[in-house]
């Protein structure tokens, strides 16, 4: 292939300036700060900090309170990721089927992931509600059997439910055009060899769509330790009994109404390290099974 | 081994009909080849066969069997798609062993099969490759092995060659008839490309908008087309056609431009009056002098074919080729004539198209002419 380059190294600087300005104000120097506030005492309404070198870690990891929260994001993480992925493919197998009007359904599929977390949090409370919402009726048929504000698993399954239900539609919309990229005619060519819907399934589309896959698996992963606050927020407040406290969520809390920032920030320091380390694992044991055609 | 019976088979999209009741029979062990321009519904006509597409209307039997209602896995055939469709994420031996892994063959045998089968198409020190990695002409080859393995009774093949270069899709033509005649199942072999029709088939089945216009050995197709649109389309260089009309009395045809083409009594006695389509090969004619032959002409332009000469002619406003070994290049607008044998004549009716014969043998059936001079 060809390549063009630009003679003047400068114009190239100009284009490029915009956006490495927008990265460093929006991530670099906020994760510089995070970094540098980590490693001192802040205080609250400014005024000089002290140099603290890693007090702030070593507390964390010592703290059971923080392990907790360790342990529900990755609880949280791991159920998002398999019922939003799980159910978006099972749909876009189902779709993948040329259903009539597939095209719309689409369309109509992809506005989910286009609602902010804090609304979709405000409407699965009602629908998840004991006493007000759709649940109260089940509730009304077996007494008490449905209480995410005092069983703390009821409460974790309502966020993984909410925040799955907000990735399903993004992850449809790839599963769906990673299978309709598969050449009808391999679906074919199988169907004469003889196998059936659900052989198929298995020995042609679903190996084919693991690229897809494992795109959709890393930005599941990473949205479901950062992109979960506004559902916690707005359901259940990190509780019941720090049932539902993740780590972004807890940050905030420490962070914001503890005024605890340098705390804060050590803890968001490790949640960004967390992401890198999951993500560097996808990629190094993952991808290998993967087959890009 | 089986025959395959295609009675009143229609296909209908919505509201469009594509493929208009069509009858069929193929033998036991037939190569048959479709042939036909995109869009006529030989594809389609295929698809219905192996179970790819609905049938509409009508029926279709394989072996004495209706599959209308059949899955394609439950019809015993095979199919090469055009564009080979081999599994990317598979070893050439998974590929071609995929239909027995289904079937749940054990393994130690299915690998066994595969290498025979793959030895038998030239393919065994490639079986540990992806398809990725293969020629197209080898790609074209596990596709032909995967079908093999199963051991069809029908074989099918949906244009499997358009997608190679000329040589290697003349190498592959006989290697395909060479599988055939070693493994004898039934083919069904659609293609666009008449050598590569004339030269497989058996049989070969002309469709043209969704309807067969014939059915008929290469030889019978290209000496005796049924039709206008069969005449046009085999052959090549492509046929001549002049109107005019039958006189008896005359023993010819006469064209507008006031000159006589001679016919036979027997098919000039049939259609008196009528006026007909007259259908003249280019290889059947040959160049004389002006004032002499049967037709006047004016030359146009002049191609070379290697072994052969193709005259450009006019007669009148209507173009007309003259394809001979006896290369002449005359200036545009020079006068010529046309030398037409009453017997390389075929005569068809003008509004129908169909062809017009007075009884077999009213129009001679000629051989392919050896440079007609």
């Amino acid at each position: 292939m060809r390549r063009a380059y630009f003679k003047n190294n400068w114009i190239a600087a100009a284009l490029v300036l915009p956006q490495l300005l927008i990265i460093f104000v929006f991530f670099y120097w906020p994760t510089s700060q995070a970094v540098f506030w980590s490693l001192t005492f802040e205080q609250p309404w400014g005024g000089g900090n002290d140099w603290a070198g890693l007090h702030h870690f070593r507390e964390l990891l010592s703290d059971s309170l923080y392990w907790q929260s360790v342990r529900v994001s990755l609880v949280y993480a791991a159920g998002t990721t398999v019922l939003g992925m799980g159910l978006a493919l099972i749909l876009a197998l189902f779709v993948d089927r040329q259903l009539r009007g597939y095209r719309q359904y689409r369309v109509g599929m992809i506005w989910p992931y286009a609602v902010a977390a804090p609304a979709i949090g405000l409407a699965f409370r009602y629908i998840f509600n004991p006493t007000a919402g759709v649940m109260a009726y089940v509730n009304q048929v077996w007494d008490g059997i449905w209480d995410p504000i005092l069983t703390g698993w009821h409460a974790m399954a309502m966020i993984v439910i909410a925040g799955a239900w907000k990735n399903i539609a993004y992850n449809f919309i790839f599963f769906l055009a990673g299978l309709q990229s598969i050449p009808r005619s391999l679906i074919e060519a199988s169907a004469m060899d003889g196998s059936g819907v659900m052989r198929r399934m298995r020995d042609i589309q679903l190996p084919l769509l693991t690229p897809t896959f494992f795109f959709i698996l890393v930005i599941n992963i990473t949205d479901s330790f950062t992109d979960s606050f506004g559902i916690v927020d707005t359901m259940t407040n990190g509780g019941p009994a720090r049932a539902t406290n993740l780590m972004v969520y807890k940050i905030y809390v420490d962070g914001f109404e503890g005024q605890n920032y340098s705390s804060a920030a050590a803890q968001s320091v490790i949640l960004m390290v967390l992401v890198i380390l999951l993500t560097f694992v996808q990629f190094r044991y993952i991808e290998r099974r993967v087959h890009y055609s | 081994m089986a025959d395959i019976s295609i009675r009143d088979v229609r296909k209908v999209y919505g509201k469009d009909e594509v493929i208009h009741g069509v009858n069929l029979a193929i033998h036991n062990g037939e190569f048959i080849v479709i042939l036909g321009p995109s869009g006529c519904g030989k594809s389609t006509l295929l698809r219905m066969i192996a179970g790819l597409e609905d049938i509409s209307g009508g029926e279709i039997a394989i072996a004495g069997t209706v599959v209308n209602d059949l899955e394609p896995r439950e019809r015993g055939c095979a199919m090469v798609f055009q564009n080979y469709a081999l599994y990317p994420h598979m070893t050439v031996g998974g590929n071609i062993g995929y239909a027995l892994k289904v079937a749940g063959v054990k393994r130690a045998e299915r690998d066994a099969k595969v290498r025979a089968v793959a030895r038998s198409v030239g393919l065994e020190e490639f079986i540990d490759r992806k398809p990725g990695q293969l020629s197209g002409g080898q790609r074209q080859r596990v596709a032909m092995a995967r079908a093999i393995i199963r051991e069809p009774k029908v074989f099918l093949f949906d244009e499997p060659l358009s997608n190679l270069d000329a040589k290697l899709r003349v190498q592959m033509r006989h290697e395909i008839r060479r599988i055939h005649n070693r493994i004898g199942a039934t083919s069904v072999f659609v293609t666009h490309d008449q050598h590569e029709g004339m030269t497989l088939a058996d049989r070969m089945v002309i469709m043209n908008k969704g309807t067969i216009d014939q059915v008929g050995t290469p030889e019978e197709v290209y000496n005796r087309p049924a039709t206008t649109y069969v005449a046009g389309f085999i052959g090549s260089p492509a046929m001549n056609f002049l109107s005019g009309e039958v006189r008896a009395g005359e023993s010819a045809v006469a064209l507008a431009d006031g000159s006589r083409i001679a016919l036979t009594p027997a098919a000039a006695r049939a259609f008196d009056g009528r006026l007909v389509q007259i259908g003249l090969r280019p290889e059947a004619l040959a160049l004389c002098a002006p004032g002499e032959g049967a037709l006047r002409a004016r030359f146009d332009f002049y191609e070379e074919m290697g072994s052969d000469g193709l005259h450009h002619l006019m007669v009148e406003d209507v173009p007309l080729s003259v394809l001979s070994a006896h290369k002449q290049r005359m200036p545009e607008g020079q006068e010529v004539g046309v030398t037409v044998p009453p017997e390389v004549v075929h005569l068809f009716d003008v509004e129908s198209g169909q062809r017009l014969e007075a009884g077999p043998g009213a129009v001679a059936t000629i051989k392919r002419m050896e440079h007609a001079e």
